[in-house]
């Protein structure tokens, strides 16, 4: 995608009135950046490519759309990657294509994973994978995540096939204040991370607050080591950033600096703010700074106590992606509660159910399932159609991707998951999985479980999981 | 909490449970015993004087009895916590909090967790709201291989936890006890066996162990502590993943016959089951490990819990996957799952009642406490658990909790937070004024 395509999607996601798919766009090769320098712009750009599919239909299943509608009874045509149809039970649909028969069955969009660590923290867990954290300097906007991804990360295939995940975000970790650029991929088994790109998708800053940057360069008796020295350091950074894209605005020659780069992109609206933060009293702080160096944060991630300044996220458009009911694990998180995502959805605030997990990842529908009882038992009525939308547009939404997936509209990727029973209990699980229309998961078809190389050959290769 | 309340439940920590306990009967419940048997239909459950009377259908109410009627809501023994270090950290990642090892102690297998555990932790009172009304409480090693003496608790909210103290010994020898051990396995293997030579020598002439001297391996009271376990009459729980750490550990009976061996972890256990079953040890485990996330792990499956209880051997379910201090309500999900995978081509899973039996009677049983709690059977601990929902779907939560007879609140600091900002602004005075 070009820069002025990059830059019209954005405003289009920004104003929430993301139009029809721009499906070729990617394909035109990336043209050389203005101003100084001459490399591309996107010089690892995605290669990803969605394989065959044939046309199918599901029909009689229940469906939730994503965004929060429902159809009983309803009708699902995907062809050539793309929903084509979906309806209640008069939908029509053409005659000799594959139709699967969803009785009983739930299609819901592919579940979408906004924070998420596989490939960089891949398993096995040894010194040798650990790649999620450049914790040299606080200040790392300069590393891209998609650099550290490991494809052969065996995780990747049970995000799809126990979790029905068919899109995710890669994120560094929180180690560092700017921990640098995230990426969102598609969950394909592939040779390089170029091969998993979600095409066009834009790029991530991840940032950190609270205990993480000023534990870790603490210990190493360095700034930050302290909560106002990690806000200091933020506004450091940000005046540079400033600078830099003043001049680079103005097309004035400059050093190229990675780092800048990415702050420059993120002042100009076109990487997104992913910030790490648990409490509510630092989330306002960020916000404040935010609105100083005139930012946008798109998201705040682990964010478990915004149940306390629902209002104040609502207010400022900003999502929360949450998990159902981790708690206490460190000081920052003590005060985590269940009901969070219910109280953030229930303010009119943008709610997330997000994983930070190998194994959460492959469960996200029953993170969900504990948000949305607990929601309920304190009175607050979320159907579950709605609450699926913690797991399909809010996230595309806050990933800038929400005009090709991330529901099941007509012309929007087909990313699409036929759940064996209800997506909300846990004796349910995926029964296929289909990316861009093509078939990678079929519970019933051990051929269609994938087997990472690491996998090949060992102990267990194959084995349904 | 109102002002009556509160007073109600300090009274309740003050005066010992049995006074507290009262007669009930649970009639018209959905009831499963937790023997691995399914649930029934219209099940009563009758406990008196903090223990089970009976439980199961047509069960007469003794007159004069206070009858709860369930009105067809799901009744289940309380939940067992086959694996936790709860108690032992109020908040894990804050080492103030944290009492689950002790890197920097002179002693190992003498260690009781037993004066350690807090009854008045949060995690202790979020599990219970979550229906679980036991754990196996295990150390964490920090100094060798052994970790010292677990427990097993109850959850009730008073100041008496422990159902039994110095329960189990506790070692590392996998990937982690090879760590402790110096660096290699064979070094792990080496130091258990010689180890467990010096407690014999300490059980043979107390007096003449020295425990000082250079070759000595085990001070005195370590020693002393690792007595019972080459005896048999304290059960040792070995943490291994690996099919071969598994039959490296099945085969140290050779050397010391009289071990009570209960295998913890065994991710890899289903390759290995038929040893397992031959030797009679009960395995807990993390249930939905599915991932080769260390290489002792390289044939994780969600499968191994259902193809082991298929081969025959007694598994539970527990935390060892981290979050073992907070997370005990996990348990109803690793249970749920099982059952998931009762319809998934190719899977081994469990059905609804053995799924159950794996948080709720196995994990009593392995502990060698399969006769006081864990099922509604007649003489059982009165834990019993009235649920809004099918207690193995997320979104289903107890309504009512009883330990050993006694009625539990089902207040916790998350649900005062969670009432405090049911609505997130303020009104006339700060929200520190809304308690």
């Amino acid at each position: 995608m070009n820069m002025s395509g990059k830059m019209l999607l954005i405003a289009a996601l920004l104003a929430g009135t993301a139009g029809p798919v721009a499906a070729k766009k990617e394909k035109e090769v990336p043209p050389a950046a203005q101003g100084s320098s001459a490399e591309p712009d996107n010089p690892y750009p995605s290669t990803y490519k969605p394989y065959p599919g044939r046309p199918t239909v599901i029909r009689n299943a229940t469906i939730f759309d994503g965004e929060g509608g429902r159809i009983d009874g309803g009708v699902v045509f995907l062809n050539e990657g793309r929903i084509v149809a979906i309806g209640g039970p008069d939908t029509p649909i053409p005659a000799d294509i594959a139709v699967f028969d969803g009785t009983g069955k739930y299609v819901t969009p592919g579940v979408i994973d906004i924070h998420s660590h596989l490939g960089v923290y891949a398993s096995p867990g040894v010194d040798a994978l650990s790649d999620g954290n450049e914790m040299t300097s606080p200040v790392t906007p300069h590393v891209w995540a998609e650099h550290s991804i490991w494809p052969q990360d065996p995780g990747f295939g049970r995000a799809l096939a126990n979790g029905g995940v068919t899109t995710l975000q890669i994120l560094p970790g929180s180690g560092n204040l700017f921990g640098g650029r995230s990426v969102t991929v598609k969950n394909v088994p592939a040779r390089t991370q170029q091969g998993m790109k979600f095409p066009g998708a834009p790029y991530g800053l991840k940032m950190a607050c609270g205990e993480n940057p000023k534990r870790v360069y603490g210990a190493k008796g360095r700034e930050p080591s302290t909560r106002m020295g990690n806000m200091a350091v933020d506004r450091q950074t940000w005046i540079k950033a400033r600078e830099y894209q003043k001049k680079r605005a103005a097309g004035k020659d400059q050093t190229r600096d990675l780092g800048m780069e990415t702050l420059a992109d993120v002042l100009e609206g076109k990487i997104l703010v992913h910030n790490h933060c648990y409490r509510a009293d630092e989330m306002a702080n960020v916000i404040d700074m935010s609105k100083e160096f005139g930012y946008k944060i798109t998201a705040f991630h682990h964010a478990v106590e915004s149940y306390k300044i629902a209002d104040l996220l609502r207010e400022n458009g900003i999502c929360s992606a949450m998990w159902g009911d981790w708690y206490g694990f460190k000081m920052e998180a003590y005060d985590g509660i269940k009901e969070n995502v219910p109280l953030v959805q229930q303010a009119g605030a943008c709610a997330i159910v997000h994983s930070d997990d190998q194994d959460g990842i492959q469960r996200l529908n029953q993170e969900a399932a504990k948000a949305l009882g607990a929601g309920r038992r304190m009175g607050i009525n979320i159907s579950d159609e709605v609450a699926w939308t913690w797991l399909a547009i809010n996230p595309a939404k806050a990933m800038g991707i929400a005009d090709q997936t991330g529901s099941l509209k007509v012309g929007k990727m087909a990313d699409v998951v036929l759940w064996n029973g209800n997506p909300f209990s846990t004796y349910t699980r995926p029964e296929k999985v289909w990316i861009d229309g093509a078939l990678m998961y079929d519970s019933g078809n051990p051929k269609l479980r994938p087997v990472s190389d690491f996998e090949l050959g060992q102990i267990g290769a194959g084995d349904v999981k | 909490m109102s002002m009556t309340r509160t007073v109600l439940a300090m009274l309740a920590i003050a005066i010992s449970t049995s006074a507290l306990a009262q007669s009930v009967a649970i009639t018209g419940a959905t009831l499963a015993i937790g023997d691995g048997s399914e649930p029934i239909r219209n099940g009563t459950v009758v406990i008196t004087a903090g223990k089970v009377v009976a439980a199961g259908a047509g069960v007469a109410v003794p007159a004069g009895t206070k009858t709860i009627d369930a009105g067809g809501k799901w009744v289940t023994p309380g939940i067992v916590s086959g694996f936790s270090r709860v108690g032992l950290a109020e908040v894990p990642g804050v080492k103030e909090t944290n009492d689950t090892r002790a890197a920097r102690s002179p002693f190992s297998a003498a260690i009781d967790v037993a004066p350690a555990i807090n009854p008045l932790a949060n995690p202790i009172a979020i599990s219970r709201t979550a229906g679980v009304t036991r754990a196996v409480v295990v150390p964490a090693a920090g100094n060798g291989i052994f970790a010292g003496q677990g427990a097993v608790i109850d959850l009730g909210a008073d100041m008496t936890p422990i159902t039994k103290a110095r329960a189990f010994q506790y070692v590392e020898m996998g990937e982690e006890g090879k760590d402790d051990a110096g660096g290699s396995r064979a070094a792990t293997v080496l130091t258990f066996r010689m180890m467990l030579r010096e407690a014999q020598a300490f059980a043979k002439a107390p007096a003449s162990y020295d425990g000082r001297s250079r070759d000595a391996l085990l001070n005195r009271v370590d020693a002393e502590a690792l007595v019972p376990v080459v005896t048999g009459a304290m059960p040792l729980m070995v943490h291994v993943e690996s099919a071969r750490d598994i039959l490296t550990v099945l085969s140290l009976r050779q050397d010391f016959p009289a071990l009570k061996l209960i295998l913890a972890g065994a991710t890899e256990g289903w390759m290995v089951a038929p040893q397992i079953v031959a030797a009679k040890v009960p395995v807990i485990t993390a249930g939905l490990e599915d991932l080769p996330s260390s290489f002792e792990k390289l044939a994780a499956t969600q499968s191994n819990v259902g193809r082991m209880v298929k081969a025959g051997v007694s598994v539970s379910m527990g935390l060892l996957t981290g979050d073992d201090a907070l997370q005990l309500r996990a348990a109803t999900q690793q249970a749920g799952n099982m059952v998931a995978l009762t319809k998934v081509p190719g899977a081994t899973g469990l059905s609804w009642g053995q799924a159950l039996r794996t948080i709720t009677s196995a994990p009593a049983e392995a502990m060698g406490l399969g006769d006081r709690f864990g099922s509604l059977k007649a003489g059982k601990a009165g834990d019993v658990v009235i649920w809004d929902g099918d207690p193995l779907e997320m979104t289903s939560a107890p309504v009512s909790v009883w330990i050993d007879g006694v009625q539990q609140p089902l207040e916790n600091r998350q649900t005062k937070l969670r009432d405090r900002y049911a609505s997130p602004s303020e009104g006339a005075m700060p929200k520190a004024y809304e308690w």
